[in-house]
């Protein structure tokens, strides 16, 4: 059903209020009348009107400006176009400066009007959307999406509460698939930035020179391909959090960049002379010791202090096991009926094999196993011969001849056999590893493995 | 039984009068009845403008609405406005009585063209069933070839058919049905 909308409009002169009201009226809007600006205030507390028409001449008590004023004291965001019959322009000048959407000379065609009218409700429209949109994300990741009945998780969640609306650098360290991100959006959503952009950067799947446009945007033609100024990433978050994923991955130029913008928040689009101001909270992650990276001297100690202002280690899942039999029956629902397929849960003896496996990958290794297990399984309920393979593939529960190599090339010709497997598919590689895609590429580049 | 009243505003050709009469008769239920013509309201004019006030017409048309008027509609030769609106084809009390349309602009003269009958037989349809239909109730509609679709100029009035929609045809029948003709 079409939203009635409610409009004001204000004049001392009841003929042209009455008037203007009743061709609105014909367009379906609710439209409400002041005779002066006191009486449009009170309406305005009780209504929050989606566009307000105020004359600028009001003689006797407060004039349209004024009018406009008090009104956009009680709601900041209210569309007011001011009307006039005499066009100067320091007039128009100061009610535009005041905060006028816009501003008309009657007579007007009535085209001109309708258009306004349309313009400012489509942009009310999706103003509303943006909030109801926005609210959804927020209860989304405020606490459902982080299952558990862990202690040290739900320490972890209460601290994320605690510090929402702090301003303070944070660092998750954790194994990958462990949830960082779902704990850095949890941050985001609880806090007073929930309703400004929470952006994510993940800084092992780019180039330096890549990573630095990406985070700082570049000038146009400040090099090959560089059509447009285009913004960064950190420009896009302002207001809001930059979520910068596998911090111990970035170079040394580009730690001494953050560095700059996380003490003075600014910063230089690549190719730009002029600075760009931010109000960003940065939560920075990593699955390396940065404490060891610091002192091999791959990591900036000073930038390692400044992030590192509130620490959280997200626990392995081998180390909160309780948590899978949760997990598994949460990923069950959810897959299940994103896939359209009837499982009605996992068995006993199922949850079983997935407690004694270990999860390198983590929690989104368990995730990985059940969709694989929901898309193959034929039965209502996963059961545990669905998960044979995994406890196959368990190098615990098999024997095998491991070749006299260092653990790390065991690693490069596990990772080029998956790669081959998948005929080069990093995406479908990495969820077979478990691993998310970022920490593959810094393995790629760790083990120089071209693909 | 109620009728629905059709009075002119200054001089209006009676052949236009008849084209409303045959109209109206079309698409209401009630007998159409013809008032004798009015003089227009010694405040009506707008000198600067050289303009009339739709508003000070359509008091003057309801001033002189009999006992029993279902609707009344004034039509008039004369350019009509309304302070913010530079112009407006006619205008209606949403769910009143009176509703008022003028002339000038449905006349092919007005934008410096020669004189088209068919055309303002077509125009002056368009704009009575879209003045009589805010008198029941309907508001602007979003399809464009519904005789309730806003025109803001005279091309979007060319535009539109003489028909309403099937939604807003049902509304005005459901309307017509109700007992008084209350809202449904």
């Amino acid at each position: 059903m079409k939203k009635v909308w409610p409009i004001l409009v204000v004049d001392d002169e009841e003929v042209m209020s009455e008037s203007m009201a009743a061709w609105l009226r014909e367009d379906g809007y609710r439209v409400d009348t002041a005779a002066n600006g006191q009486a449009a205030v009170e309406l305005a507390k009780a209504t929050d009107y989606a566009i307000s028409f105020i004359d600028l001449k009001m003689p006797g008590g407060m004039d349209g400006i004024e009018t406009m004023m008090e009104m956009r004291r009680l709601r900041p965001e209210a569309s007011i176009i001011i009307i006039t019959a005499y066009a100067t322009v320091d007039t128009a000048i100061q009610a535009m400066k005041e905060g006028a959407q816009e501003y008309i000379v009657k007579p007007c065609h009535p085209q001109e009007i309708s258009m306004l009218v349309s313009r400012i409700l489509k942009l009310k429209k999706l103003q509303s959307e943006n909030v109801i949109l926005r609210k959804k994300i927020s209860r989304k990741y405020r606490h459902h999406d982080i299952i558990t009945k862990n202690p040290r998780m739900e320490e972890i969640l209460a601290l994320t509460q605690d510090i929402a609306s702090l301003r303070s650098t944070v660092l998750i360290c954790g194994e990958s698939g462990t949830g960082k991100e779902l704990v850095a959006r949890a941050i985001h959503y609880s806090g007073a930035r929930a309703d400004k952009p929470f952006v994510s950067v993940s800084c092992a799947a780019l180039t330096e020179t890549l990573l630095e446009s990406e985070l700082f945007g570049h000038e146009k033609g400040s090099f090959t391909g560089a059509e447009g100024q285009t913004k960064g990433k950190f420009e896009l978050a302002d207001g809001g959090t930059i979520f910068l994923d596998e911090i111990g991955d970035i170079s040394p130029k580009l730690q001494a960049d953050l560095l700059r913008v996380l003490q003075e928040k600014r910063f230089y689009r690549v190719g730009g002379t002029d600075e760009v101001s931010v109000d960003v909270r940065v939560i920075a992650a990593t699955n390396r010791n940065l404490p060891e990276e610091v002192k091999e001297g791959r990591f900036r100690d000073d930038l390692y202090y400044r992030l590192n202002v509130i620490e959280i280690k997200i626990p392995p899942l081998r180390e909160r096991r309780e948590d899978i039999p949760l997990l598994a029956e949460h990923f069950v629902q959810r897959i299940a009926s994103e896939l359209g397929k009837e499982v009605a849960g996992i068995s006993g003896d199922a949850l079983k094999v997935l407690i004694a496996y270990d999860w390198p990958g983590n929690v989104r290794e368990l995730e990985n196993v059940i969709e694989r297990a929901i898309v193959t399984s034929r039965n209502g309920t996963l059961v545990d011969s669905d998960f044979t393979w995994l406890t196959q593939r368990n190098p615990a529960g098999q024997d095998w001849d491991v070749p006299d190599v260092p653990l790390s090339e065991l690693e490069r010709r596990a990772i080029i056999a998956v790669l081959e497997r998948k005929r080069g598919n990093v995406k479908e590689a990495a969820a077979s590893l478990g691993i998310d895609r970022s920490t593959l590429y810094d393995k790629l580049k760790r083990y120089e493995i071209m693909h | 039984m109620n009728a629905v009243y059709l009075v002119a505003i200054g001089s209006v050709p009676s052949q236009v009068m008849d084209w409303i009469d045959a109209i109206v008769s079309e698409w209401c239920p009630w007998p159409v009845r013809r008032l004798p013509p009015l003089v227009f309201p010694d405040d009506s004019y707008d000198t600067k403008r050289g303009q009339y006030k739709s508003v000070e017409i359509m008091k003057a048309v309801a001033r002189c609405a009999p006992e029993d008027t279902e609707r009344i509609l004034g039509v008039t030769e004369g350019d009509l406005a309304i302070p913010t609106l530079t112009f407006v084809f006619g205008q209606a009390q949403l769910d009143g009585p009176v509703a008022v349309v003028s002339l000038s602009r449905l006349r092919q003269e007005f934008y410096g063209l020669p004189s088209d009958e068919t055309a303002l037989k077509e125009r002056v349809a368009k704009e009575v069933l879209h003045e009589l239909g805010h008198t029941f109730g309907l508001t602007h509609c979003a399809e464009s070839k519904c005789v309730m679709s806003l025109a803001t100029h005279i091309g979007l009035v060319d535009n539109k058919e003489e028909r309403y929609c099937a939604r807003c045809g049902g509304q005005l029948v459901r309307r017509f049905a109700a007992p008084d003709g209350e809202p449904t």
